[in-house]
């Protein structure tokens, strides 16, 4: 019996093939956005914290050498016995063949953590470790390389950096010729509480804190967390399609459930058997999903892991493999979304009476009466999102006015609509002009889903790409800032920096000092600079969030500090608040300024202040103002005539360019998901169209027969069409404003500590209108080739009566 | 002569091959008079309806209808004769679902620009459909919305009426009292009607009645 009432219901499927593609293929474009950027975000994490990993040295503090070379090995020892709880490292370059690779040597044995995935105190691993020929631990692509240029073991661990092999120490020590120099010390994060201090046991070390993430990852890292956003918008969107099938599906079946029912079947074994088909279909359309969204994530993959190797120097391995635990997701998440949108189908299904005939008018009416229910609704959820914008705290509420803001927008879409077509019927003289409005209004229920899945999509589009261009320009507004100086120089000590103060001022505009001392301020370990206030670099580049009129001079006669923003949302300062800095003295606050990618407090002093207060400040690196085009000229006399190594001269021009680089990958990534998203919602439309053009045709036959030709009723379906995405598109932009404005100055603000100012692109607009009026008419082409070829038999047919 | 049909022929093809529903017709229509046509099912009444309305092209023949070369027109030209020639009554599926009765009825009369407030006034209450020009046709019976179909028709004032079972859907005495007003309107307003018709009783009230079988006139 359970077998025979599934074939009646699976033969739905047969009669109508299209309605289950769009389930299958609706519920497969969700999963798989979803998926792709999981992937996407989870490959460059894991690339991120392979590149973060070199040892820990960024999430451990560690003991440098003050002059820039090497600590000694009596050094080390002297620590060792006075109590430190310190791992020596040497580290340095080697070629293997022709493969260059950095080689870390560490000791198995005091190392604090592990390297990657491997275990260096694992029992055997140990020995092979530390005895000949040794062991190098790397990553996979760097294994296929080195694999026929060493004799030395090669270990393969998840979480290494390409281009780096960890080996042990005394391994290094020979195959670098290092004679007991040491490189660093690792601090291990147990240290027992009263160490003697460093600056008397061993002063020519110097201590690195902790923490110092590149500034740039943290600019990444809130992409990706609106990545993250967009990705699970693009899932609500794809949910759309799914809900409104399945829900046509089961509306359409209403009759043979009745059937079934009443031939026996009953009700509980009937939600089963809509359960298991259900069940079914996501997993099958999950399994497709998630092996599209990879598709999508290794087709973009290329763009990231560009992105990353700007960014980091470390590279993504070419190949994406698919984890295990993308499939479990991807299926959870299809399941659960099935679950989720045919949820009240069933409930419908449950409470179905027995004997009333079906009354697809009723229920149409019924739809319109949801329509009034959805805009009190929606204008709730709206009411709710602003309350919280204002009065909430926190990244989940700042998820929770994102979620309130998009939910309600949606819902009250279909209101709004109706209401102005109400009006414009209203406003409306022509008989044809009239019909034309009434008629678009009679659809609404039919399309609200689309429309609001497209409005979604619009607004999600909008959104991300104002957050994405706000992005990029803030960012290289910032680099502009920051990076003012023609050339960037380091000097490798003290003694060559005094020799290029006597140098450079002969051959450069002026000279910038960037010099900073660490200190607590307000309880907080953070870095002071020095600025050269007088210097017009400052006065023009530096463009303020806040400040009084004559910061600057300020500045520079050490009469107040600027803070970063991140400080002054952090610690709640405001201008002329009194700043207590190390050794004793205080500043009032002149200004604030931003600190893009910083997770830090900074403060910026006077130059001469700096130095007066702090006499021992390392005076190494400097910016040089040139013009120009004399930059490159400089550069290769500082190397060459001066004898400053390459990588200590920095040209701002190059790194402008890979940071514009970096963002131009970033976008193509957008791009491409943009295109996706726009395509799962202008395939929504599609499918309602194509579902609605069969029920038109009792509404279009009348005014057909009453004069209006088959090519100008579809002409007049083409303009309702347009009509609404007109409409639609009207809604997303403030929508897609709005959802930008919470991301960056809520979600960012909350997550990362600064506000990213909006810009607005009015040009991209214009764009993407183009794309969706083209999603748009795509979507439209064949239900209208179908009413525009229509037969007048066809027509006709709807009067006689075998309807 | 308001409509002529001269040797008009019609067949469809199907899946058992071509099927001839209506060989060399010849007939007319008179301004002002009232035909029944009838037949058994299958016989192509429908067919020849449709043909005379312009809402389909006969294989071969001659329709001229209101002084019009129907079978001669393009899509645009028959869609215009509809509009401002013919009215058509079906058995069902007349009113436009979005609009509201009151538009439903203006609403043929607009698009042929005949639009008369007063003459429409006058047809609601002898239909005795007033009460309903708010309301939207789902909320209507079967026999309230023949009679708003009949209304609207004629509040165009076309010279020429075609009905294709307007009471088929309804129940004796619905049909009957609906037919009533059908022809009384049609006669006041001076149109022509042709209706098919299963029912020798109805036929009966009608000037003429012509009888369809084996694709001819009998
Ligand atoms: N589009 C079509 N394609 C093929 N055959 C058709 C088509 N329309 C009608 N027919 C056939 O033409 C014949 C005449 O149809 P028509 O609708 O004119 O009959 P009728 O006299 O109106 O019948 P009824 O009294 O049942 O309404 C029927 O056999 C019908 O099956
Ligand atoms: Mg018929």
């Amino acid at each position: 019996m359970f077998w025979t009432a599934a074939t009646a219901l699976l033969s739905h499927w047969r009669c109508r093939p299209i309605q289950f593609a769009t389930l299958v293929f609706g519920l497969s474009l969700a999963t798989a956005l979803w998926s792709g950027v999981q992937a996407i975000n989870a490959e460059a994490r894991a690339s991120y914290a392979r590149a973060a990993s070199v040892l820990d040295q960024n999430a451990l503090t560690q003991l440098v050498p003050r002059d820039g070379n090497s600590i000694p090995q009596a050094t080390f020892a002297n620590l060792r016995r006075a109590g430190w709880n310190i791992s020596p490292v040497i580290e340095g370059d080697h070629r293997f063949g022709n493969v260059r690779v950095r080689l870390i040597g560490i000791d198995p044995l005091t190392t604090p953590g592990k390297v990657g995935g491997f275990e260096p105190d694992g029992s055997n691993d140990l020995a092979a470790f530390v005895s000949q020929p040794g062991v190098l631990i790397v990553s996979q692509a760097t294994a296929l390389k080195l694999s026929s240029h060493t004799d030395m073991q090669i270990k393969i661990a998840p979480d290494i950096p390409d281009g780096a092999a960890f080996t042990d120490i005394g391994m290094a020590e020979r195959i670098l010729e290092r004679r007991g120099e040491l490189s660093r010390l690792v601090v291990a994060p147990d240290q027992r509480p009263d160490l003697p201090a460093l600056d008397r046991l061993a002063p020519e070390i110097a201590i690195k804190p902790p923490g110092d993430r590149p500034d740039v990852a943290q600019l990444t890292d809130s992409f990706h967390l609106n990545l993250t956003a967009f990705g699970f918008l693009a899932f609500a969107v794809g949910l759309f399609i799914v809900y409104a099938t399945i829900g046509l599906a089961f509306e359409q079946r209403r009759a043979t459930f009745r059937t079934l029912r009443s031939l026996g079947v009953s009700l509980s074994s009937l939600t089963l058997l809509l359960m298991t088909e259900l069940l079914v279909l996501a997993f099958l359309a999950g399994l497709v999903g998630v092996m599209i969204g990879y598709f999508v994530a290794s087709l973009l993959l290329p763009g990231v892991a560009a992105t990353l190797q700007g960014l980091y120097g470390a590279s993504v391995p070419g190949t994406l493999t698919i984890r295990p635990e993308w499939w479990a997701t991807g299926l959870v998440v299809a399941i659960a979304g099935t679950i989720g949108s045919s949820a009240q189908s069933l409930w419908q299904v449950r409470r179905m009476p027995l004997l009333t005939a079906a009354q697809p008018r009723a229920w149409a009416r019924a739809r319109a009466v949801g329509i009034r229910l959805q805009l009190l609704g929606g204008l709730v959820l709206l009411i709710t999102s602003a309350i919280l914008a204002v009065f909430g705290h926190g990244l989940s509420t700042g998820f929770a006015v994102l979620g309130c803001l998009l939910l309600g927008a949606a819902l009250m879409l279909p209101g709004v609509l109706s209401a102005f077509l109400a009006l414009l019927q209203r406003q409306s003289s022509h008989a044809l002009v009239t019909w034309f409005w009434a008629d678009t209004r009679q659809q609404l229920p039919g399309l609200s889903l689309a429309l609001m899945a497209l409005l979604l999509a619009l607004a999600a589009n909008i959104g991300v790409g104002t957050m994405v261009s706000s992005f990029r320009l803030t960012f290289i507004g910032w680099l502009d800032q920051r990076l003012a100086a023609e050339l960037y120089l380091t000097a490798r000590d003290e003694n060559e920096a005094s020799r290029l103060r006597a140098w450079l001022p002969a051959h450069s505009t002026s000279v910038l000092p960037i010099w900073s001392v660490e200190g607590d301020v307000l309880g907080d370990r953070l870095q002071i600079f020095g600025a050269a206030a007088n210097d017009s670099t400052y006065r023009e580049n530096w463009p303020l969030l806040l400040g009084t009129a004559d910061v600057w001079d300020r500045v520079a006669a050490g009469q107040g500090a600027l803070v970063n923003e991140q400080l002054w949302r952090g610690k709640k300062l405001s201008i002329g608040n009194e700043l207590a800095l190390p050794g004793g003295w205080s500043v009032p606050v002149v200004g604030i300024y931003s600190d893009y990618g910083n997770p830090r407090g900074q403060v910026i002093v006077g130059i001469d202040a700096l130095a007066a207060h702090y006499p021992n400040v390392p005076k190494l690196r400097y910016g040089v103002r040139i013009a120009p085009a004399d930059a490159p000229a400089l550069k290769e006399r500082m190397t060459s005539e001066f004898g400053l190594p390459a990588e200590n001269v920095i040209d701002q021009a190059s790194l402008k360019r890979q940071s514009r680089a970096v963002f131009d990958q970033t976008f193509a990534v957008t791009g491409a998901l943009n295109v996706f998203t726009l395509g799962v919602a202008g395939f929504a439309m599609f499918s309602s169209l194509l579902t609605l053009s069969g029920v038109r045709l009792p509404q279009l036959a009348p005014v057909w027969a009453m004069g209006i030709t088959r090519r100008d009723l579809a002409l007049l379906e083409m303009l309702r069409t347009l009509a609404l995405w007109l409409a639609t598109f009207v809604v997303a932009v403030p929508v897609g404003l709005g959802l930008a404005w919470v991301l960056l100055s809520i979600v960012n603000v909350e997550a990362f500590g600064w506000r990213l100012p909006m810009r607005i692109f009015p040009t991209d607009w214009l764009v993407l209108g183009l794309v969706a009026l083209a999603a748009a008419i795509v979507s439209v082409v064949i239900p209208l080739r179908r009413l525009a070829t229509i037969g007048p038999s066809d027509l006709l047919r709807v009067f006689a009566n075998e309807r | 002569m308001l409509l002529s049909l001269r040797n008009v022929s019609k067949s469809y093809t199907t899946a058992e091959g071509r099927l001839e529903i209506l060989k060399s017709i010849d007939f007319d229509l008179d301004a002002g008079e009232s035909v029944a046509l009838t037949g058994e099912s299958g016989s192509g009444k429908s067919t020849l309806l449709h043909l005379a309305g312009g809402l389909d092209h006969p294989d071969t023949g001659q329709i001229l209808s209101v002084g019009r070369d129907i079978a001669a027109l393009e899509d645009q030209g028959r869609a215009e004769y509809r509009r401002t020639a013919v009215g058509l009554v079906f058995q069902q599926f007349n009113l436009i679902p979005s609009l509201d009765i009151g538009a439903n009825i203006s609403f043929h009369a607009r698009l042929a620009g005949r639009h008369d407030p007063g003459w429409e006034r006058e047809l609601v209450q002898r239909l005795g459909i007033e009460p309903l020009l708010a309301r939207y046709p789902d909320q209507l019976s079967g026999g309230q919305q023949q009679r708003v179909a009949i209304g609207r028709t004629l509040a165009a004032r076309p010279p020429l009426v075609l009905a294709d079972e307007p009471t088929g859907n309804l129940d004796e005495v619905t049909g009957d009292a609906v037919l009533d007003i059908m022809l009384s309107l049609t006669r006041s307003a001076g149109a022509a009607l042709l209706m098919v018709t299963h029912s020798s009783r109805l036929a009966q009230r009608l000037d003429r009645r012509v009888h369809l079988h084996g694709g001819k006139i009998a």
